[in-house]
């Protein structure tokens, strides 16, 4: 089974994060593998392994697109396990929005299931910077694939995928035909951490360096050029303060609706 | 004119308010038309109208609901062919964005997601990485498609109701090509409370609450709210995970949220601080949610959310 993973590298949200730029766009300084990736990552690696693993001929490429610091999130990747990746990287990439990201990544899937076909894409639910959950349904719109998204669970029966998803109102049994795309959430598995055996082997695994000249997709097509959205403006958000804080002195349940009375919220 | 048009997936029985919050925008950008998917109920229909709705297309194939979101955007993409429509609204959900998404693709247009306002020129305003940014986007398209969070606007009706003009759109025949097919739908009860994402009063409980929600029930019904958790509390088993606030959660700014046991790690924050008023009660005094909180009490909830409920139930008689 080939599998491709998209890995983004963004920026932690553990720290200030920032819009800088003509275009508004993402400061990536700081950034991390997507935690929302990991469990894709995870999904991958366990059908891989349910399968014999590689060295049964089956394939996890880890596939991101980004500037010079996005190799990190493939590196990571195939620390945790992924058996090769590829780093899509251009300086015509920068600014691009979710429909220029999904055509650019969309050439890249179709340049690594060249030589032998892809059977699943397998993505996060969401970026954990961008977060609009775009790109996947307009990756499976552009590669014409069946799209299984926001998977909780995950089966894969000879060519047969079945995934759980779960909505407000209903929970869903999804099923589709190999090859498709799937998205997972963070409830699908519990993704495991590189361990030291991982982290070496993963210096020996092979990292293609891909440009879009390679992908055969031109430079207006994509970045903010090929961009069918613009943000205009960006303003940061003035920081929340601290407002009144008390100890319960036994009466803080009364305090508490005589505040919301004042701001009329009862 | 300009059209705008305006998505409703199984309008139900009655319209909800979401749907007609988008109505209201597609009327602040020009004509509003409507599009659905599903049975369409004589009031409900009337009910559009009366929100200024000129024509209401349906699709011709009644099974788009077996397939997830392809062939629903299949659909949109014909009707907003044969409308004309610049600019199309959807709801904020996983659903209405893939639907998005892909209707982007279809019509090479832009597509913006968790839009809190249009403004008259199609300029769209949101906020970004976790609120701590405000923006405004445009698509560079001619059609632009837009998904809106609820409680964004205020629902206005228009002075005369008129009756839609209903026409019908051919589904393309190869629109459930290499669909995914939903083999199976387990309904959820419904809990009688608003709903998460558009309730004007949240009360959400975290690792505090210990697996006992039952004080933070009452004291959402007591309010009139939703409730919500963070992870910890879903990931610990105590309550759906449909519940949770947060980055992998839900996204919620309601007028008032009230965080019990929550410590307030970025994740949840991401979920929650672009709300009104956030009151935090929490026993350790360092909690990072009292850094945000607009009232915060340092105690224990099962005391303080107890004696709160049963003050307001007093002071509304």
């Amino acid at each position: 089974m080939k599998i491709v993973v998209l890995v983004k590298h963004v920026p932690d949200a553990q720290f200030d994060r920032h819009l800088t730029g003509p275009g508004n766009t993402t400061d990536r300084d700081e950034s991390i593998l997507s935690e929302l990736d990991e469990y894709a990552l995870e999904a991958a690696l366990q059908l891989s392994e349910a399968r014999g693993g590689a060295k049964a001929g089956n394939e996890v490429i880890a596939l991101s697109m980004g500037p010079a610091g996005a190799v990190n999130a493939v590196k990571k990747s195939l620390q945790i396990g992924a058996s090769s990746g590829a780093h899509l990287s251009d300086d015509a990439l920068a600014g691009s929005d979710a429909a220029a990201t999904s055509l650019a990544l969309a050439a890249a899937i179709r340049y690594l299931g060249a030589d032998s076909p892809v059977d699943l894409v397998l993505t996060g639910m969401a970026s954990t910077d961008g977060e609009t959950s775009l790109v996947p349904a307009q990756l499976a719109e552009r590669l014409g694939l069946p799209q299984v998204t926001f998977a909780s669970s995950l089966e894969v029966n000879g060519e047969h995928v079945v995934a759980r998803r779960d909505g407000d109102a209903h929970a869903d049994t999804v099923e589709a035909t190999l090859p498709a795309l799937v998205s997972v959430t963070d409830q699908i598995n519990e993704p495991r951490y590189p361990n030291f055996k991982g982290i070496l082997a993963a210096k020996k695994k092979k990292i293609t360096a891909l440009t879009l000249a390679d992908i055969g997709v031109d430079a207006a097509q994509v970045g903010a050029a090929g961009s069918l959205t613009a943000v205009e403006t960006a303003e940061a958000r003035p920081p929340r303060t601290a407002g009144t804080i008390i100890t319960d002195e036994g009466d803080a349940g009364i305090k508490l609706v005589e505040f919301l009375a004042a701001q009329k919220l009862l | 004119m300009a059209k705008a048009l305006v998505f409703i997936d199984n309008p139900g029985a009655a319209l909800k308010k979401s749907s007609l919050e988008l109505l209201t925008i597609a009327r602040s950008l020009g004509e509003a038309v409507v599009a659905f998917n599903g049975e369409l109920h004589d009031d409900v229909a009337a009910a559009l109208g009366a929100h200024g709705a000129s024509v209401l297309y349906r699709p011709s194939a009644t099974d788009l609901d077996d397939y997830l979101v392809a062939p629903k955007a299949a659909y949109l993409a014909a009707a907003v062919a044969a409308s004309g429509a610049g600019t199309v609204l959807l709801e904020n959900t996983a659903d209405g964005k893939e639907i998005a998404a892909r209707l982007g693709v279809k019509l090479n247009a832009g597509v913006i997601t968790d839009v809190v306002g249009v403004d008259a020129d199609g300029t769209a305003h949101k906020s970004v990485l976790a609120g701590s940014y405000t923006t405004t986007a445009k698509a560079r398209t001619a059609v632009a498609v837009l998904t809106v969070k609820p409680n964004s606007v205020d629902v206005e009706a228009p002075a005369a109701a008129g009756t839609p003009e209903a026409v019908t759109i051919d589904v393309p025949a190869d629109a459930t090509a290499n669909a995914a097919r939903v083999t199976g739908r387990a309904e959820k009860p419904a809990s009688g409370r608003p709903e998460l994402t558009e309730a004007r009063i949240v009360v959400a409980g975290g690792r505090g609450v210990d697996g006992d929600f039952g004080p933070l029930e009452e004291l959402a019904d007591a309010l009139g709210g939703a409730l919500g958790a963070s992870r910890a509390a879903t990931d610990a088993g105590w309550i759906g995970h449909d519940y949770q606030v947060g980055q992998t959660g839900k996204t919620v700014s309601p007028q008032l949220y009230i965080s019990a046991g929550i410590s307030g790690a970025i994740q949840q924050k991401a979920g929650m601080q672009t709300s009104k008023v956030i009151v935090a009660i929490n026993k350790d005094a360092e909690s990072p949610i009292f850094e945000i909180a607009d009232f915060g009490i340092i105690g224990d909830l099962f005391k303080v959310v107890p004696q709160a409920t049963e003050e307001i139930k007093k002071r509304k008689g």
